[in-house]
């Protein structure tokens, strides 16, 4: 569905992406975890064809997006939904407006647009919400409206850019859940996320970036190594007090 | 087709929701086409007033001295016929002379008709074909007996030639200018807009609008703004040229035998030159503001 291959990407002064392999698999549920400045970001971007790469060869979908003329970019994207942190919804637009807007710019009938857009909102648990304006809706909420417009087009691919970056505990995971769901319809999604509770809770498959290189793959747990490796580095260097005993606690892992 | 009618749909909605931007843009549109105008009426009248000059330039007219009989003339004239670079040369009554004088006066010809004597002398025109040798004829026919003068304006109309050419090619220099100077304000109504818009732009965008769906209605913006600012300016210029024509055409003309480029001349051709300046300025004006965001 989406592959690298050895892909490098610099910027002036440092480097996004370095010689990078990866494969994301149709259906797959994948977090995209890592310090920030890592090359997240830039490995995102290349997806979407917001950047070129220095060198290596990306294909999403089949289709060679290093090669791809810029005309073919929207088609492209067309076939990818975004989620983003800071939802951006337009603020002068209702939810129904804000969703049947992404399929409006492609051209899709009125009649497609009147069946689709509450299809998803109902998908969404917002149905009731769809003449609200997004200042009106809880941050959860306006982040399933994001998502509603991200996948009204049933893109095969959904990019979500720490789409629980800006909700309490308890909202991230209902999104997640959404997500889960959206995933299990077949849609293949690439999370990049800090959320280290989020990621272990959830079991999936972990590509780690540090430094423009993938530093792990696997499915499992945030933080796997560095986790033990951060407590035990933790308790080495812990203050201890005469008694032998901890001056305070410590979180174990802790974000990175 | 659907597409066309949303462009349109939403350039006007921005226009609206823009309108203080919009107006500000044409108003200093329209001052800089008035300005550019003014240019274009001097170019013209100065253009036209150059091409009457070259049309006298190609005759030399020698007059005579009353005594001087037709059949002196006449030997003059087969004389002159003989020289190397004359086309052509005719006998020019005092008559004929007074009725050239009384057409060009055109409605103040009358004024003439109290004179009791014609003053005009009779006069031999010599029509010449090579340029080139207009000054060796003028030398060859001032030496003719019973002549009165030689009427030959090389050095004034050399001199003419060289100041409308100066004129000309200053005008175009600011017209240059000024036409740039109206696509920066354009781009910079538009980029407002634009930055107004940016998170709806970043968002088509990423849903996979294409640049050209997206640049489409500040493109028509742009180009209403220049056409709106390119109607108002034709209109001023065609309500103060006329009156100009009006009050002080017939003194042009009498000073300089020259009439100038009449209003719906004019107009007509500054309709299409005004309409292309306005389309071009307001579509080059959004495409330049937009260029930044649809990069990526």
């Amino acid at each position: 569905m989406i592959e690298f291959d050895h892909v490098t990407k610099r910027y002036k002064s440092n480097i996004g992406l370095d010689d990078v392999s990866v494969k994301i698999n149709e259906g797959d549920f994948v977090f995209l975890v890592g310090p920030s400045g890592a090359g997240k970001s830039t490995f995102v971007k290349l997806i979407l064809k917001e950047l070129d790469a220095d060198r290596g060869k990306i294909t999403v979908r089949g289709k060679n997006v290093t090669a791809m003329s810029a005309r073919n970019v929207p088609k492209l994207r067309r076939n990818i939904g975004i989620v983003f942190q800071d939802f951006r919804l337009l603020p002068k637009k209702t939810v129904y407006e804000n969703v049947a807007f992404a399929m409006e710019i492609i051209h899709k009938p009125r009649r497609i647009i009147k069946k689709q857009v509450p299809q998803v909102l109902t998908m969404m648990g917002i149905a009731d919400k769809a003449n609200k304006y997004p200042d009106e809706l809880s941050a959860g909420e306006q982040q399933r409206v994001a998502i509603a417009r991200a996948i009204v087009n049933r893109p095969k691919i959904l990019i979500a850019d720490e789409p629980t970056g800006n909700l309490d505990p308890d909202t991230a995971w209902e999104i997640m859940q959404l997500l889960n769901q959206i995933n299990q319809l077949g849609t293949t999604i690439v999370m990049v996320t800090h959320a280290k509770d989020i990621v272990d809770k959830m079991e999936k498959r972990v590509i780690a970036i540090e430094k423009g290189r993938i530093v792990r793959d696997e499915k499992g747990m945030y933080g796997y190594k560095e986790a033990l490796e951060d407590a035990t580095s933790a308790f080495d260097t812990m203050p201890m007090n005469s008694r032998g005993t901890f001056k305070a606690g410590f979180r174990r892992g802790g974000r990175s | 087709m659907k597409t066309f009618a949303y462009t349109i749909k939403q350039a006007f909605i921005q226009f609206g929701r823009n309108r203080s931007m919009s107006v500000i843009s044409i108003f200093a549109i329209t001052c800089m086409l008035l300005i550019l105008s003014l240019f274009f009426i001097l170019f013209i009248n100065v253009n036209s007033a150059a091409e009457t000059i070259k049309g006298d330039y190609d005759s030399i007219e020698v007059f005579l001295l009353d005594e001087t009989t037709q059949d002196d003339a006449n030997v003059m004239i087969e004389d002159l016929k003989q020289q190397e670079g004359v086309a052509d040369a005719y006998f020019k009554t005092r008559e004929e002379a007074m009725a050239e004088f009384k057409a060009r006066w055109g409605e103040n010809g009358y004024l003439l008709d109290s004179l009791q004597d014609n003053p005009l002398p009779n006069s031999i025109v010599i029509k010449i074909g090579d340029l080139e040798k207009a000054d060796a004829i003028a030398q060859h026919a001032a030496e003719y007996e019973g002549i009165e003068d030689v009427k030959y304006y090389k050095s004034t109309v050399d001199k003419l030639l060289k100041a409308t050419n100066f004129i000309k090619i200053s005008a175009m220099v600011i017209m240059l200018f000024l036409i740039i100077v109206s696509i920066i304000v354009v781009s910079n109504t538009i980029k407002l807009t634009v930055f107004n818009r940016a998170d709806e732009i970043s968002i088509m965008k990423y849903v996979g609008a294409t640049n050209w769906f997206i640049r489409g209605p500040f493109l028509i913006e742009g180009i209403l703004i220049g056409v709106i600012s390119a109607a108002i300016s034709l209109g001023i210029t065609y309500l103060v040229y006329d009156q100009i024509v009006d009050i002080i055409g017939d003194q042009v003309y009498k000073m300089l035998s020259m009439p100038m480029v009449p209003v719906g001349f004019l107009i007509f051709n500054f309709a299409w030159i005004f309409l292309a300046l306005g389309v071009s300025i307001g579509s080059c004006g959004s495409i330049i503001s937009m260029r930044k965001f649809l990069d990526a």
